[in-house]
């Protein structure tokens, strides 16, 4: 023992466990984001029991989807006013998800596993996922077709399949028009205002200019009504359908189709069924829009913002990043003041992003964004264009934030070049910059990629700078669509970050959002991984190319 | 292609292009040579300006803050044609400072522009028949109520209203007089009989109260009360009138706070008088203060706005701030002193309170007027305005403008005042402050407040604690663990295993910290706080149990040993790691039963360590997390890079692996581990998202391991997006952001210097 203690083993465990540790937080973390990401899609078993209200006596039937069990103390539940028998020590308790918002006012409910009855598992539970209120639980009664019943029992659910499918066609259309026509239509009736204005404000409305004005806006607007009148006749058709359902409070709620995004009976699944469902809920909430304040639906337009904003970002960082670097090693004059200008641009790397933040807020948009607007989009004043938070002061200001480590890496990979190759070009005649540009960039793009790696993997997980300049929790439009010129520089933006932020932590209903959550913080970093591979597979081509050629 | 070709078969003997394609040629290169040169240069150049542009603009935006407030008298105007030769009682100006007022003594206001001083506008304050006025009396700056007492002992309130129009397009303001209490003169209590001496008028919360005190010590108030009828929407006033308890010598001043419950006389030699005027009907006197020393008088007193603190000034030329402080035994509050300010060379002569923030203005009779602030107790400035006593001064409500009125001179000297930030002392920025309404100095940091007539409180102290608190804990945590998971990985561990390891550890450093900060606000905060005992058992357990299983390690056979070669511990360590944790989780419960009363948070509550769910060590635990690859990175490179040659000396002298550590690497490679630490250091101070959602964010000044923090990071983020641009919290936030800025800098440049010294060393040993 003592030898043992002597020979510094024991310091040499103690550091080797310092790295179990560490590695077991990594994988750890990477795991419980994976399981409880992945497990939101899985239409887990629904439970039906009876539960006793233990402070009232009350027995209440309970329908609902177990989220997750913990152990307490008896004597923690005691101090929070329930009467656990003072014998009992230990007190399981189940976190339960009833849906049912509207009919209780309650989603979630903790349940003492000692007041619980029987747990069974009846194969008619059908949860309804709702464009509002959030999900329904409950067994289907009948079906109904504009106030007479058409199907109940057996026959039911088939059918409600049929209509459902049916219902949600016509509801995609809705939306298909509310979205794109209407918003297109309004995107062109905002251009003649502006255009308008401007011809007011530089003198040159003419009445003639003036009359054209008056029919392009009365085109629209009959175009506009025409959509209108087909939207109420979609609208009509779709609220023919509709169901009975039994709420195990035993109320009989009557729900339109047009009220449900899908429906399924978790109990009455297979396997390969749950698989299918699996996939399908996966891909909807990749593809789809978020709905109730961010807490149900998709995150398509957080995916869509995060992705177009860091390629805006490689944009402008990449030949900013090379051109600086290629300066610093190859024509700036090597001294004291490079050395102290070197050392401060790698140091900006370590510096807080939201220090970032402040200045892409106060420079970019306040004084920046203000200018432009004042010289190009004086029309469309006091409502900002460019001197508000958007698309491209977010990714100007995280391309600022990266470019220390485009620079660092860009350098690196010069300094690596051998002086011989160098020497070879110069000595064959070649001048500087054919001898920069045909020998030496090329052969260090390899790190100039491992550069652009680093810098989306940073910029794509950041979000506190963004919060000041462009970021919002929903935006209304996407910012690139079919309306000139295409990509919308000064739109605000989602961000899969920003979601994970603002779902998790400003939301009405945290605890229906959670799973959403961690769904989100999935798909962040499956993209942050995705975009990281991507760059490394291009990087290796390139090195792989290039060290052909160097050699 | 085809061209060169026929031109080389055309000279044949040479295949060089032709002089004049080689001269071309030549050009182009050169151009182009110099394009590559001076593009590159503007380029690269361009990019460090941007660089170097955060740290200007940031100072820029700072800067303002800093900047010396300046006053100065900018003309002399003569009212035009004014023959109302009376005496000055008050001097007015508008919200656009172009219209300036006076008050005289025969009852006349005369409203005139301050440009020009041309009279505008002339209004006659209805003095009865016979009757002159004998008093003069207003409220707070800002409601602009005044209140005329008349020789026959009646008073008569009135309010002044600037009215816009807007004829044609251009702003068109007029002064007009109304009465809201009535335009008939009253009588003000039951039967206080000599002159009127002191008057004044409020407006304060729920109602108005109109005062007035004799130059024999009495004293009474009617009170207004506005009821609106429901039905009509018409106001109806009630009136009731009270006489207050008698001080027995000669008022000189009167204030009624706007919360309607303290009023003070103040006497000739300077003694105040508090009564509690809560219950009108039972008025008793609080107590008496002095306010100035014995042999000086108080010669000038006001409220600064929402009449919380009361300025005084002597006429020795002190001034003094005093607030209602609650006494902790009594229950009763007291006036007490709280900061005095620079004094003046004479006899303070008038004070003039700002409107919207804690500043006023003093003249004395010396002919100086100063500009002090309250908050930050500084006098920001002071002008010789005149050679004669100052009698009279107006300050405009946006800050910018000042009239003042000299004894016996015609004329109005204007001064234009530039004093946007009065705020931001350094002392209010970083001391501690008395504040209205706190029972003493403080750190706060409480940006705003639905009131107008609120306090900022910008304290940085609150929110640099929190962030040094929150950066403590985290590398509390980070520190041991990636400094010796750095040893082993890069002297112990075996090649195969190090590959894997090292992109694992850095592979974090990837992971958004938002994702961390969810996590530990969502699922890790809630945990712990039912789980307590984990933390401390873990921390103990975990690193006995490792200890444990070396030391079994060593006992088995050597045979046995031999299947997992020297290299691999860790590996070995990570299912003991895994056990000691679910056994340190499952015996939880257990442990708050057998010695916390069955919840060992309740338990930190009852023994008086308050518990909140997102605290600093959930904060310390994520953000630890977050900076474990930073740290273990350059740490490892440090301790890996240590020549060979020397452990491998350090070794064949016969000293253990661990002696070679401790004494041959730790010391060669300590800069490094020394720079690893700082960069991680600069990271926890600056990181924003996890601190944002895993601390709760009120800006308290403590070290409890059990209660939040706000760091300078996440108010920046909570607080800019809200704040109007230019303000003097927009400053004060872009201070804070450059205060980050110069911190992390000037860490990473001290780590950096340390790392390149590192390197030569190595290079030369």
């Amino acid at each position: 023992m003592t030898t043992w203690w002597k020979s510094g083993s024991p310091w040499v465990w103690l550091n080797a466990g310092a790295v179990s540790i560490s590695i077991i937080m990594v994988f750890g973390l990477l795991l419980l984001i994976l399981v409880r990401g992945f497990g939101n899609f899985w239409p887990h078993q629904i439970v039906e029991t009876t539960y006793e209200n233990p402070v009232t006596g009350e027995q209440v039937e309970v329908i609902g989807e177990r989220r997750r069990s913990e152990t307490l103390t008896g004597q923690a539940l005691r101090e929070a006013g329930i009467p656990i028998p003072d014998d009992q020590v230990l007190v399981t308790r189940h976190l339960f998800k009833l849906g049912n918002r509207d009919l209780t006012g309650q989603d979630f409910a903790y349940f003492i596993d000692d007041f619980m009855g029987e747990w069974r598992y009846p194969r008619d539970i059908t949860v309804l996922e709702r464009r509002e209120w959030g999900d329904f639980l409950g067994t289907p009664v009948r079906l109904i077709e504009d106030g007479q019943v058409v199907a109940e029992g057996e026959a039911l659910w088939p059918e409600f399949q049929k209509r459902l499918a049916r219902s949600n066609r016509l509801f995609d259309e809705i939306r298909q028009i509310e979205r794109e026509e209407i918003g297109n239509i309004n995107f062109r009736l905002e251009r003649v205002r502006l255009d308008q204005r401007r011809a007011e404000l530089r003198g040159t409305l003419t009445p003639e200019l003036e009359q054209e004005f008056v029919s392009r806006r009365a085109a629209l607007n009959e175009e506009y009504a025409v959509l209108q009148e087909r939207l109420r006749n979609l609208s009509a058709e779709n609220r023919r359908d509709a169901i009975v359902m039994r709420a195990p409070n035993g109320e009989e709620p009557t729900i339109r189709l047009e009220q449900i995004v899908k429906a399924w009976q978790p109990n009455n699944m297979s396997i390969p069924a749950k698989v299918a469902f699996y996939i399908d809920d996966f891909i909807g909430f990749i593809v789809g829009y978020p709905r109730e304040a961010n807490t149900e639906g998709g995150i398509f337009p957080a995916i869509f913002g995060t992705v177009v904003m860091v390629l805006v970002m490689s944009i402008l960082v990449t030949p900013f990043g090379v051109l600086a670097a290629i300066y610093l090693r190859e024509y700036a004059k090597q001294g004291a003041l490079l050395k102290t200008i070197r050392i401060s641009v790698y140091n900006l790397a370590g510096v807080p992003s939201i220090v970032f933040g402040v200045f892409g807020l106060g420079f970019f948009i306040y004084l920046t964004g203000g200018a432009i607007d004042r010289t190009f989009y004086p029309e469309a004043l006091p409502a900002p264009t460019f001197g508000t938070p958007g698309l491209f002061w977010a990714s100007l200001t995280l391309a600022l934030l990266t470019l220390p480590v485009v620079i660092v890496s860009t350098e690196e990979g010069l300094a690596r070049i051998p002086a011989s190759l160098r020497e070879g070009s110069l000595a064959l005649g070649a001048t500087k910059g054919e001898t920069l540009w045909q020998v030496v960039v090329p052969l260090a793009t390899p790190a100039m990629m491992t550069g652009l790696i680093l810098a989306i993997a940073r910029a794509a997980g950041e979000v506190a700078p963004l919060m000041l300049v462009g970021v919002v929790k929903l935006a209304p439009t996407l910012p690139i669509d079919g309306n000139f010129p295409f990509l919308h520089l000064e739109r605000k933006i989602m961000h899969l970050g920003f979601h994970i932020y603002d779902v998790g932590f400003q939301s009405p209903n945290a605890e229906a959002a959670e799973q959403l959550v961690y769904a989100t913080a999935l798909i962040l970093v499956l993209l942050i991984v995705v975009l990281n591979l991507t760059a490394i597979t291009v990087r290796n081509h390139l090195r792989e190319k290039y060290r052909a050629e160097g050699d | 292609m085809t061209a060169s070709t026929e031109q080389t078969l055309e000279f044949g003997s040479s295949l060089l292009p032709s002089r004049e394609r080689r001269e071309k040629l030549r050009k182009v290169r050169r151009f182009r040579d110099g394009f590559s040169r001076y593009g590159v240069g503007t380029a690269g150049i361009g990019v460090i300006i941007a660089l170097a542009l955060i740290f200007v603009y940031l100072f820029y935006e700072a800067y303002p803050l800093l900047k010396p407030a300046a006053i100065q008298v900018a003309k002399e105007i003569t009212i035009l044609a004014d023959e109302d030769s009376s005496d000055t009682v008050h001097l007015t100006l508008d919200r656009f400072e172009t219209i300036g007022g006076r008050f005289s003594s025969s009852g006349i206001i005369t409203f005139f522009d301050v440009e020009t001083g041309k009279i505008l506008a002339r209004e006659n304050v209805p003095v009865p028949e016979g009757e002159t006025v004998t008093a003069f009396g207003r409220s707070e700056s800002r409601k602009s109520l005044f209140v005329y007492g008349f020789s026959d002992g009646s008073v008569l309130p009135l309010k002044i209203d600037y009215r816009q129009t807007f004829p044609q397009g251009v702003r068109v303001i007029t002064p007009t007089l109304e009465f809201p209490l009535g335009d008939e003169p009253i009588r003000v209590g039951g039967g206080i009989t000599g002159n009127y001496s002191a008057l004044t008028i409020v407006d304060g919360r729920g109602g108005y109260i109109v005062a007035a005190g004799t130059d024999s010590g009495d004293i009474a108030m009617a009170m207004f009360r506005a009821r609106r009828n429901m039905l009509t929407g018409s106001v109806e006033l009630s009136r009731e009138d009270y006489d207050l308890p008698s001080i027995q010598r000669p008022v000189t001043q009167l204030f009624v706070n706007e919360s309607l419950r303290n009023l003070f006389a103040i006497d000739e030699e300077g003694a105040l008088f508090n009564i509690d005027i809560v219950d009108p009907k039972n008025p008793r006197i609080l107590e008496r203060v002095d306010l100035v020393p014995e042999g000086v008088s108080a010669t000038a007193a006001a409220f600064l706005v929402g009449s919380r603190s009361l300025i005084v000034g002597g006429s020795d030329g002190s001034l003094s701030q005093w607030i209602l402080v609650r006494n902790e035994d009594t229950g009763e509050a007291n006036l007490t002193r709280i900061r005095g300010f620079r004094q003046q060379s004479g006899a303070i002569t008038f004070i003039e309170p700002e409107y919207s923030r804690k500043g006023f203005l003093a003249g004395d009779d010396t002919g100086r007027v100063s500009l002090h602030y309250a908050t930050s107790s500084v006098t920001l400035k002071q002008l010789e305005a005149t050679a004669e006593p100052v009698v009279r001064i107006a300050i405009s409500p946006i800050n910018r403008l000042a009239l003042v009125k000299a004894e016996n001179a015609d004329h109005l000297q204007v001064l234009t005042i530039d004093n946007p930030h009065p705020q931001t002392s350094l002392s209010a920025l970083w001391g501690k402050v008395w504040y209205e309404g706190r029972g003493q100095p403080e750190f706060i940091w409480q940006s705003s407040s639905a009131d107008d007539a609120f306090e900022s409180k910008f304290s940085l102290t609150p929110l640099t604690i929190g962030t040094l608190k929150a950066a403590l804990f985290a590398m509390l945590l980070a520190t041991p663990l990636a400094i010796m998971g750095a040893i082993y990985t890069a002297y112990f561990m075996a090649k195969p295993m190090r590959r894997i390891v090292k992109p694992s550890i850095e592979l974090m450093e990837a992971l958004p910290t938002v994702i961390l900060g969810f996590l530990a606000g969502i699922w890790l905060a809630p945990y712990i706080e039912n789980h307590l005992p984990i933390i401390f058992v873990g921390a103990l357990l975990i690193p006995f149990g490792m200890l444990v299983a070396g030391f079994s390690w060593s006992r088995l056979p050597s045979g046995f040993r031999g299947i997992i070669p020297p290299g691999w511990e860790a590996a070995l360590l990570v299912p003991v790691v895994i056990v000691l944790g679910w056994i340190t989780v499952e015996s939880s419960p257990w442990i708050e039963l057998a010695f916390f009363d069955g919840s060992m948070r309740q338990w930190f509550t009852n023994v008086g360590i308050p518990y909140d769910q997102r605290n600093a060590l959930i904060v310390g635990l994520a953000m630890g997390f977050a900076v474990i690859p930073t740290i273990f990175s350059i740490a490892e490179d440090a301790v890996f890079n240590v020549p060979r040659h020397l452990t491998q000396g350090s070794l064949a002298l016969g000293a253990t692996s661990w002696q070679t550590v401790v004494g041959v690497v730790l010391p060669t490679a300590s800069p490094g581990i020394f720079s690893a630490v700082m960069i991680g250091f600069g990271r926890a101070v600056g990181e924003t998202m996890i601190v944002l959602m895993a601390s709760g964010n009120s800006p308290i000044v403590n070290f409890n391991l059990f209660e939040g923090m706000r760091t300078l990071a996440a108010n920046i983020a909570v607080e800019l997006p809200e704040t109007a641009v230019g303000s003097t919290h927009f400053r004060v936030l872009f201070l804070s952001a450059l205060v980050l800025l110069l911190f992390t800098f000037v860490l990473n440049t001290v780590a950096e210097v340390v790392r390149q010294r590192l390197r030569k060393r190595y290079a030369s040993i």
